[in-house]
Order: C-alpha cells, then structure tokens, then sequence
C-alpha cells in the first residue's frame, strides 16, 4: 500500500472545516501531531479504510476534523477498548487509529491500553503527551515530571508526595503484544521528520497485521505551562525529552 | 415445529442472541451470570461470530460500543457489581446514539453483596445509573423462554431507537433449567444502519462518517447543535415510553386487590394469586414486562376502580416507587420485599405462602 505523494507544504486534503470557529491555544502541538498523522495515512494511501478514535484531549477534536471515518469523543480512557470491540467486526483491511492525550492513555486509561497491548490487538494508539491534564485547566498528568509545577502541584511534583511519571512508551514495550512502540517530538523539523517516521512505521505494523503499535507525541501546552510557545519548544527539549527519551523502544516483526 | 431444549435463563440469552442474528459477545465474568459467557464462547466461535472476554467490565461494555459503531448486532451480561461499572458507558452509548443490548442478572445486596439472586438494580436500571438523564429500555423476563425472546426483541428494539436495551433478569431467572422453544421471533424492518463506521471508502458517496459519544460538543451531520441533539433524545425517550410498554394481567375483571409484580417474583406472585383464588378471594396480577417504559396506565386504571395494590419484588421496595406514582399516592399499597424471604441467608426466597398471608391481611 505504500505510495508515492509526499505532501510538503499546503493544507493537508484530511482536513475538514467545521461550520464553527476552532482553535488551538497559540503554540499548541495538537494540530501538528494530527497534520503528521495525516500526511502519512495518505502517504500509505489507508485513508479509505481508516476508522479514527477521539479519547479524552483537546486534540479529540482532531477526530472532527480529520476527513476519515471517525468516533470521538469516546469514555475516558477507554479508546484503545472501544478499538478492540470494532477489530473483531470489520474487515481485515481496515486501520483503527486512536489519538489521546496522557492524562486519557496513561491514567484512567491504562488498564485499556495495557490490555489491547497484551492482546496484540491490531490497532494503533497515538498518545500525546504534554505533561498535564490540558483539557481541564493544567492539572498533574501521570506524565507531569517531578519539580514540575501544576494547579494540583503548586510547589512542584514531589517524588515523595505524587511520586514518579509514568513511561508509557517504555511501559507498552515492555509487553509482549507489542510489536511497535517509539516516542517523538514536534520541537525541530528533524524532529518533526522522524516522528512522522514513527507514525508511519506504526501504522505499517496494523497494515502488516504484526499487532499492536503505539507511538507517543511529546507536545507543547503554552497556557497551562505558563510559557510563550518559544520557550515551550526548549522546554521539551532540555527538561521534558530527558525524562521521556526520544526514539525507539521496540520494534519486531513478530510478537512475543 | 420447532425444537424444544431444556436449559437455563442465561442460557437462554446466548439462544435468544443466535435467533436475533447477533454478531457479538463481549463480556466479563461475574456470578451469577457466567454461563452466559460460557455458552457464547463455546457456541458462537463455531457458527462464524464472535466472542471475547475482555478485562473488566468498563472494558466489556466499551467494546460493546465499539462493535455497535461498525453496525454489528452486540451484547453483553454482567451482574451485581459489573452493572455500576458499565453504566458511566450506557450513558456514552445513549449520546452516540447505537445500539446494543445488555443482560443484567441481578443479584443481591449493595457492593459485592451476595454471588446469589435478588432484584435489587431494578431503580439503577430503569432510572439510569450514567450521567445526563437518558432512558434505556428495560425488559424483565419471568422464565427461561421469554428471556429467549426478549433478547430477540431487545435487539429489534435496539435496532430501531438506535439506543441500548436492558434485559432485567435475576440470579433465579439464570439459573432455573426450563424447556425452551426455540423459535424466531418476526419483526418489521430496519433501515439499512447507514450510519455505521466501515472506512469511508464503503460509504455512499465515499464520505465519511461521524459518530459522537459527545454530540453537543461539536456538530455531527445527525445533530447540528446542543439544542437539537436534546430535542433527538427526548422526542425518541417520550416515543419508546407511549408505544413500547409491556405488560401482561391476570384476574383483573373482579379484583378486589391486585398484586404488581416482575421477574422470578412474579412466579411466586402467580402461585400466590391462584392459592387465593382458591379460597374465593378476589385478586388478579398485573407483570410489567417493560420495567421502563413501565405500565402506569393499566395500573392507573386499576385504582381508579378503587382496587388495593401488593407489590412484590425480591428488594427493599424499589418499583414500589413506580407503583404508588401511577396510583396517585392516593391507595392502599402493600409490599412483599427481601425481608419476607423464608431464610436469613442469601439463598433465602420469597413463597407464595408469605404473599398470600398479606393478601389475607391486606383484604381482611
């Protein structure tokens, strides 16, 4: 199914108007996270067979925008289940993607996307994750790194108090069903290039039915971190990435 | 004619679910409804349709929503404890506006109670445990074989609201073995599910489909705005409520005391009311078979001539509530409920002999 047209510059043809005014906060890395997902289920040429899952983000309105057929936004955390209830009823050439934010995937969540790992259920999970609970004002996420401060952690993640983040990335590669996991960023064109590798990659997996894939998005929330854009972008790249890594994680042609 | 098997009420869901042409079954396991799951993963595999046990029941009934977005015809059981846990989904499902069907067998007690029978979820299944108000269907079988045929018709009427339908059984209802006749039950027709998520590729026109567990957040080509999303739902809530009620009456013409009840304590009501009967006493019955919509008006035109009213229900007065709003608040109401039951324990049920005796005393 791989395909020649490579999109450089334009809007992305998958993007549908909505009869309302939308946006994201200025800086935001929602609309490039989605614009990467896009170009490469057109570049793959699965445009005509995906179904798109919303779970709980501000990005669940990407669901509405995205000119494939789609279901969002579902329960709280609950995607990559709902995912797995249309896998075992569609035909086998259909792509099921879910796009959620950490707060969605990692915390209430986990058991679902750990399960559908488990299973190796061939669907494939976008998790984005800023770092907080975006949507309901920048609350600690599962993913907020200690010393980081939230509305709920007002002096700062402490690792006797809240505790650890959680890798979901490394989390997934850990389970046997997975057959692709890998973290990226939006901070550089050169990271924007191999994340959209990873993007590509995964959903290659669910086009090769290898089985599960995951690929998690750092990103940007300028307003809940109280920081211009600019800064937002040195952020991931000197605090956030050295907690959460760059790269590959797992990657297998067979399960197990 | 057609064959005639002898099985249990929960059995007779997995049945009733072939005859429907259901796809799916998703589910986890919970006492007393675990033959439920059993039956379908041991039958359905080998006729080409799906079962899968799923990691809990959040799980279960959010793959349920799953395979009723694609179009599939899905169901799913659970009891007790699983039943608060699905319901924050029913309510997703009821937004989304699919359809799917859900086997409640109750059982007793609040938290984990007992892993034995009672109808104690009657008020969280016919109010709605989920959040925002909506309003499900609720079938209450009374034997093995209406719960064959109530699944058929709970996937009909699933179909036909584009909503969930609830099958309100009992650990009683499940687990008493019975003859069954399976049979096919005939229904009008359906409109081609042209809603349903397949890859825009197969849609007409090759353009997409959109489905919401959050219509009012954002505009779907079904409803527009908030507003209009509210006007879908009530219009279709007050249309299943005037034509989709269900009961069945026994002795009305000359009762002087009716007898309200459903499910497995409605065979003991039966029982109760021919004992009474035999002793020149003047009772008749009224079962709602739709416990929501629930029967007010045949009730209602019972009081207006004047009738007493016993409820009897295996809880501590739950469609109770139901029976003293269609009489007005006005009449006499008894109640036969869990504390009557012949034994301290959980296997403890409610005799006919103990309906009877307040019979007596309510028509002394």
């Amino acid at each position: 199914m791989n395909q020649k047209k490579e999109l450089v510059a334009g809007t992305p043809s998958l993007k549908v108007k909505l009869p309302l005014p939308l946006s994201f906060c200025q800086g935001c890395h929602h609309g490039s996270a989605v614009r990467v997902i896009w170009e490469s289920l057109e570049e793959l040429g699965i445009e005509d067979n995906t179904i798109f899952i919303g779970g709980v983000t501000c990005g669940s309105i990407n669901a509405f925008i995205t000119d494939v057929d789609a279901l969002a936004p579902v329960a709280h955390g609950r995607a990559p289940d709902t995912a797995s209830g249309m896998r075992r009823l569609v035909d086998e050439d259909t792509i099921i993607i879910t796009y959620q934010g950490d707060g969605d995937a990692i915390a209430i969540g986990t058991e679902s996307l750990v399960q559908a790992a488990g299973r190796s259920e061939r669907i494939t999970v976008f998790m984005v994750n800023n770092a907080n609970y975006g949507t309901t004002g920048g609350q600690m996420a599962p993913t907020t790194i200690v010393g980081q401060k939230t509305t709920t952690t007002p002096l700062g993640r402490g690792k006797n108090q809240e505790g650890f983040p959680l890798s979901a990335a490394e989390i997934v590669a850990g389970i046997k069903g997975t057959a692709y996991s890998a973290r990226g960023s939006l901070t550089s064109p050169a990271n924007y290039t191999k994340t959209k590798k990873y993007v590509k990659k995964a959903l290659q997996k669910q086009i090769d039915k290898v089985g599960f894939s995951f690929v998690e998005i750092l990103s940007a929330c300028p307003p809940n971190w109280g920081m211009p854009p600019t800064e937002c972008l040195k952020w991931i790249d000197t605090e956030l990435a050295k907690e959460f890594p760059l790269g590959e994680f797992k990657d297998v042609d067979s399960p197990g | 004619m057609e064959d005639i098997i002898f099985i249990d009420g929960n059995e007779a869901v997995g049945w009733g679910a072939l005859a429907a042409g259901c796809d799916a079954f998703y589910g986890y396991p919970v006492t007393p409804q675990n033959n439920i799951g059993e039956w379908f993963a041991r039958e359905f595999p080998k006729r080409g349709k799906v079962f899968a046990q799923t990691s809990s029941e959040v799980a279960s009934i959010n793959w349920l929503l799953g395979g009723a977005t694609v179009g599939g015809r899905v169901i799913t059981s659970t009891s007790g404890p699983g039943w608060p846990l699905m319901q924050e989904t029913i309510s997703h499902i009821v937004n989304c506006e699919v359809p799917c069907v859900i086997v409640l067998v109750q059982r007793g007690g609040p938290g984990q109670g007992t892993t034995r029978h009672g109808q104690m979820d009657y008020a969280s299944a016919t109010l709605g445990g989920g959040n925002g108000g909506y309003k499900n269907i609720v079938l209450a079988p009374y034997s093995a074989q209406e719960v064959h045929d109530l699944v058929q018709i709970a996937f009909h009427l699933a179909d036909k609201y584009r909503n969930p339908v609830v099958v309100l059984s009992d650990g009683i209802i499940g687990t008493t073995m019975e003859p069954v006749e399976l049979r096919s039950l005939e229904f009008e027709e359906l409109p081609e599910k042209d809603w349903a998520l397949r890859g825009r590729g197969k849609q007409k026109g090759k353009k997409r489909n959109l489905l919401s567990c959050g219509q009012g957040l954002m505009p779907t080509p079904r409803n527009p705005s908030y507003l209009a999303l509210l006007n879908t739902l009530n219009d279709k809530f007050n249309k299943m409520e005037r034509e989709e009620v269900l009961s069945e009456s026994h002795n009305l013409d000359d009762a002087e005391l009716v007898v309200v009840s459903y499910g497995y304590s409605a065979r003991v009501s039966i029982e109760a009311m021919w004992l009474a009967r035999a002793e020149d006493l003047k009772v008749g019955m009224i079962r709602p078979i739709t416990v929501w919509p629930f029967p007010y008006d045949v009730i209602r035109s019972e009081y207006k001539k004047g009738k007493k009213f016993l409820v009897v229900e295996d809880s501590l007065g739950q469609m109770l509530v139901d029976v003293r709003m269609a009489c007005d608040y006005e009449t006499e109401i008894g109640l036969i409920s869990c504390l009557d039951r012949h034994e301290e324990r959980e296997g403890g049920v409610i005799f006919p002999e103990k309906v009877l005796q307040k019979i007596k005393m309510m028509l002394a």
